[in-house]
């Protein structure tokens, strides 16, 4: 730690000297940037997360060189969980190669020197925005999910202490309406992401917004998930192998929503698709969204072939 | 007469130097009607307000079952009150979520006690769409377009659909026109003889209470000053200030 | 054939080279020095301070052409800068009547122990583009000297307390909480709040302040008193047990005096809204002593009907870094979001269809 006056004296030297967003390991920052006791507090939030399922725990979010709403909450875990033995794989979309997935591998890669990795298999704590991988998760992997919004009532009930009281109750008829007026009107439940789950029978919880094709892959899964809001300042949890439901009505069974077609490059029918626009005159195709998976799929097949 | 549902001892409750409630008692069995009538500012409204737990009072006792309804935790308080009980509000605004159907407003409740499958739901809602006189057409229409006299029979349908034992009403007929009043009224009459249903209805309209209550108590300024068999309290008030009650209802 | 995109990692590089190239201007004007950013743009240093919560003139300077004049990005830098460094302690309550005034105004009398000092201000400037600061070397001002004000001034606030015309402010018991270190909860009690709003973004208070003006909100406010200047720090080292002094910081402070009609137990009296903000800030701290009187609703049993009066809604959407952060990230990538919607509505589609009446065909 530093003294305010050898801050003055030599951190205003070394700000001028050197340019924090250049170079590989920053120097003058913490092992993943945040200081030790931030993190023990950290952990102490997701130790209360992962003892009561689904149920939000408050926590001093630090004020992060990247914005609010672009993943401070599950960089925030990601940095309190992470050792130098880890490897750290990020995705956004399901992709490693989108901007801002580059951006959070890169700010690690700089402040904790952690080895990164593209392969799901390869990770021991993958950081995600709006997807669950398709690879099935293991028990020594670590799912850290970015939350823009953790409270699963807030358009029915924007006031938190309002919220919170109907949490404590687990009074959630009123997201039940919700589903019913969609019925009645569509005919179908129209949330289509961010689809709201019970964790263990017990807390209504988002699971952030993925689409509710993933939800399915949360419900015992073997790998630890944590989930951090920052500007909400909120850490949830679900331990390995936790009961997690969609919402849905017995005569209207939650279903997972896919394009109904094959992967362009790989040919799977079961996985998550992304519709890519090719021309202006209708022509489109479908792709994995799961950059990593359909890459490992492409790669098998044409093992296959050149053994054939 | 079999035992009390409700019973309540000693409410006292001042809104600073002002007695709203000085050490009234009541009890309502099984299947009763009971109404607490009196001026604006007699304490009726306070009273049903502390007796179906929405305001603790500064002294005295309720007990549902002989359990005490303050001393109980806000989930079990909440849970009757989407169970056992029933509360329907003067205004219909306050008792419905304008901004859902008609069918939802009746479905939530069944939905809040577990209810998961959207067909016996919606079959519900519209069998009490029927009891309450609102045509099965409206039933994915929103309140608001709803005139007042739908909305309070809307209103109470959502407080019905789950079988309450005791329902609270705060002049359901207030602000309504008077011969959608006598419909109303009709309603709730017939309704809760068919249910067996005991209802405690605080209301200023001596009409209303002859046509409903089995019981009536008069209230004022905080105090029960007479209470009784509604045809003896209406026929033969003790009381000054009921006799003035009755008497003012007889001139108009 | 489609191939996915990738050489984001390149893109992000070059992207970041462009901002800094067009950050630098045309390299044959002049580059500006931290030292005219704080000289000569002193207010915005002032606001970015503020916004910042880190009183440090040289950072915010800094921050600003870092940021290329966009205050609430220098803010934002200046914010996640601070939240790197240690936390000693807190600091002494600042005496503000012991401040080094360099202006002093109220509105509720026409004169008052102290006076009334001017100060530099834009007050009774007329709003004219003075074309001759286009030209290059112009002349320095030089302000008369003032008399130095006394060390000691009374807040206005005070001589109406002593009267018992104003409410007394009850001493906390309690240290405050911190809202850098604990997050937000509701209800929340005043002195979260006003760390909330010293901190909150200058639109959003003077917008909020506003419509309290216009009867969104009971207010009936006058400027008691509004003194800008610097205040001396002190702080207690456990290791001393006395307080040493750190330094001066620039102050702004605002006290606005309210109607208050009494309640059972209280006598009508007059009740205050405060500001308080780093540097010279009339209008972030004038607003903020009226949204601070306006969040005074419920402990003062008024009802609670309009924004400026809903803590939930003023103290989730003051903040700047957050705000700013949310609205922007809607520019990130949702495509798997939208396309689980899009298959949704083509699912909806087909159903809606295929309940058409025959007749329809």
């Amino acid at each position: 730690m530093s003294t305010p006056d050898d801050r003055s004296a030599e951190g205003r030297g070394h700000l001028n000297r050197s340019r924090p967003n250049e170079g590989t390991m920053m120097e003058g920052y913490n092992f993943a940037y945040l200081d030790e006791a931030t993190k023990r507090m950290i952990r102490r939030a997701i130790l209360k997360a992962v003892a009561i399922p689904g149920h939000q725990i408050p926590f001093g979010a630090r004020e992060m060189p990247l914005p609010y709403g672009w993943g401070t909450g599950g960089i925030q875990v990601t940095a309190s969980i992470l050792g130098p033995a880890d490897t750290l794989k990020v995705i956004d979309q399901g992709s490693d190669d989108t901007t801002n997935a580059i951006s959070i591998r890169r700010f690690f890669r700089r402040v904790a020197g952690v080895a990164t990795t593209e392969r799901t298999a390869e990770a021991s704590v993958i950081q995600t925005r709006h997807r669950i991988p398709e690879r099935t998760l293991r028990e020594d992997q670590i799912m850290v999910y970015q939350v823009p919004q953790p409270e699963p009532l807030f358009k029915l009930e924007p006031r938190r202490a309002e919220t919170k009281r109907l949490h404590a109750l687990a009074d959630y008829g009123l997201m039940h309406v919700r589903l019913y007026e969609d019925i009645a009107r569509l005919g179908h439940i129209a949330k289509a992401y961010d689809y709201p789950v019970m964790v263990n029978g017990r807390y209504l919880m988002s699971p952030s917004p993925i689409p509710a094709f993933d939800n399915p892959k949360m419900h015992r899964m073997a790998a630890l998930q944590l989930f951090g809001a920052g500007r909400e300042k909120r850490i949830y949890a679900i331990p390995p192998y936790t009961e997690v439901r969609s919402l849905d009505f017995e005569d209207h069974p939650f279903r997972p929503i896919r394009a109904p077609h094959a992967c362009a490059f790989c040919g799977s029918t079961d996985t998550y698709l992304d519709e890519v626009i090719t021309d202006d005159a209708g022509g489109r195709m479908f792709v994995c969204s799961d950059t990593d998976f359909c890459t490992e799929r492409q790669d098998a097949a044409a093992s296959r072939e050149a053994a054939e | 007469m079999t035992t009390p549902l409700l019973t309540a001892e000693g409410l006292t409750l001042r809104f600073g130097a002002i007695p709203a409630l000085l050490d009234v008692a009541i009890d309502v069995a099984e299947g009763e009607v009971v109404a607490i009538v009196g001026e604006s500012g007699s304490g009726k409204t306070t009273l049903l307000r502390v007796l179906s737990g929405l305001m603790s009072p500064d002294a005295g006792t309720v007990r549902w079952l002989g359990q005490d309804v303050h001393a109980m935790g806000e989930a079990a308080r909440r849970r009757l009150m989407r169970t056992e009980w029933g509360f329907v509000h003067q205004n219909p605004r306050d008792g419905l979520r304008l901004n859902v159907s008609a069918g939802g407003n009746v479905g939530e409740r069944l939905m809040a006690v577990g209810a998961r499958h959207y067909g016996n739901i919606r079959t519900e809602a519209l069998s009490w769409l029927a009891r309450v006189e609102v045509d099965a057409a409206r039933i994915d229409d929103l309140p608001r377009t709803f005139s007042g006299g739908m909305q309070q029979r809307l209103q109470i349908a959502r407080t019905l659909v789950t079988r309450p034992r005791l329902v609270f009403m705060d002049e359901p007929t207030g602000g309504l026109d008077v011969s959608v009043q006598a419909r109303l009224l009709d309603l709730i009459r017939s309704l809760s003889r068919e249910l067996g249903l005991s209802v405690l209805i605080v209301t200023h309209d001596i009409a209303a209470a002859r046509l409903l209550a089995d019981r009536i108590l008069v209230m004022r300024r905080g105090r029960v000053v007479e209470q009784g068999l509604t045809d003896r309290v209406l026929d033969d008030p003790q009381h000054p200030y009921t006799q003035l009650l009755v008497s003012s209802v007889l001139a108009a | 054939m489609y191939v996915a995109v990738k050489g984001g990692e390149r893109a992000i590089s070059a992207a970041h080279a462009w901002l800094e190239e067009t950050r630098r201007g045309d390299p044959a004007v002049p580059e500006l020095t931290i030292a005219q950013i704080e000289q000569q743009m002193p207010l915005a240093v002032d606001r970015v301070m503020a916004e910042g919560s880190c009183h440090d003139r040289f950072l915010a300077a800094l921050a600003i052409k870092q940021a290329k004049g966009d205050l609430i990005e220098a803010a934002f830098l200046l914010r996640a800068y601070r939240t790197t460094l240690p936390r000693f302690g807190a600091s002494e309550p600042l005496d503000t009547t012991r401040m080094r005034l360099r202006r002093r105004i109220s509105a509720t009398y026409k004169d008052l122990p102290g006076g009334q000092v001017l100060g530099p201000t834009f007050d009774y400037t007329h709003r004219l583009l003075d074309f001759a600061l286009a030209a290059e070397g112009e002349d320095r001002a030089v302000a008369p000297e003032m008399p130095a004000p006394a060390a000691e001034v009374p807040r206005v606030t005070e001589l109406l307390a002593r009267e018992g015309l104003m409410q007394r402010e009850a001493l906390a018991e309690e240290e405050p909480g911190d809202l850098t270190r604990q997050p937000l909860a509701f209800p929340a009690e005043r002195p979260v709040r006003l760390q909330n709003l010293a901190r909150g973004d200058e639109g959003f208070l003077l917008a909020l302040g506003y419509s309290t003006q216009r009867g969104y909100g009971n207010a009936h406010p006058f400027v008691g008193e509004i003194r800008v200047g610097h205040v001396t720090v002190e702080f207690t080292p456990p290791e001393l047990g006395f307080p040493i002094e750190l330094g001066e910081i620039g102050i702004t402070e605002c006290q606005m005096v309210n109607q208050f009609k009494g309640s059972r137990t209280e006598p009508a009296q007059f009740t205050r809204g405060y500001g308080l903000v780093f540097g010279h800030g009339e209008r972030r701290a004038m607003a903020m002593s009226l949204v601070d009187r306006g969040l005074r609703a419920r402990e003062l049993g008024e009802d609670i009907t309009a924004p400026a009066q809903d803590e939930e809604f003023v103290l989730y959407h003051s903040d700047n870094i957050e705000a700013t952060g949310f609205v922007e990230h809607l520019k990130l990538p949702h495509y798997v979001d939208f396309q689980s919607e899009l298959e949704n509505l083509r699912s909806i589609r087909r159903t809606a269809e295929a309940a058409l009446p025959e007749a329809a065909e």
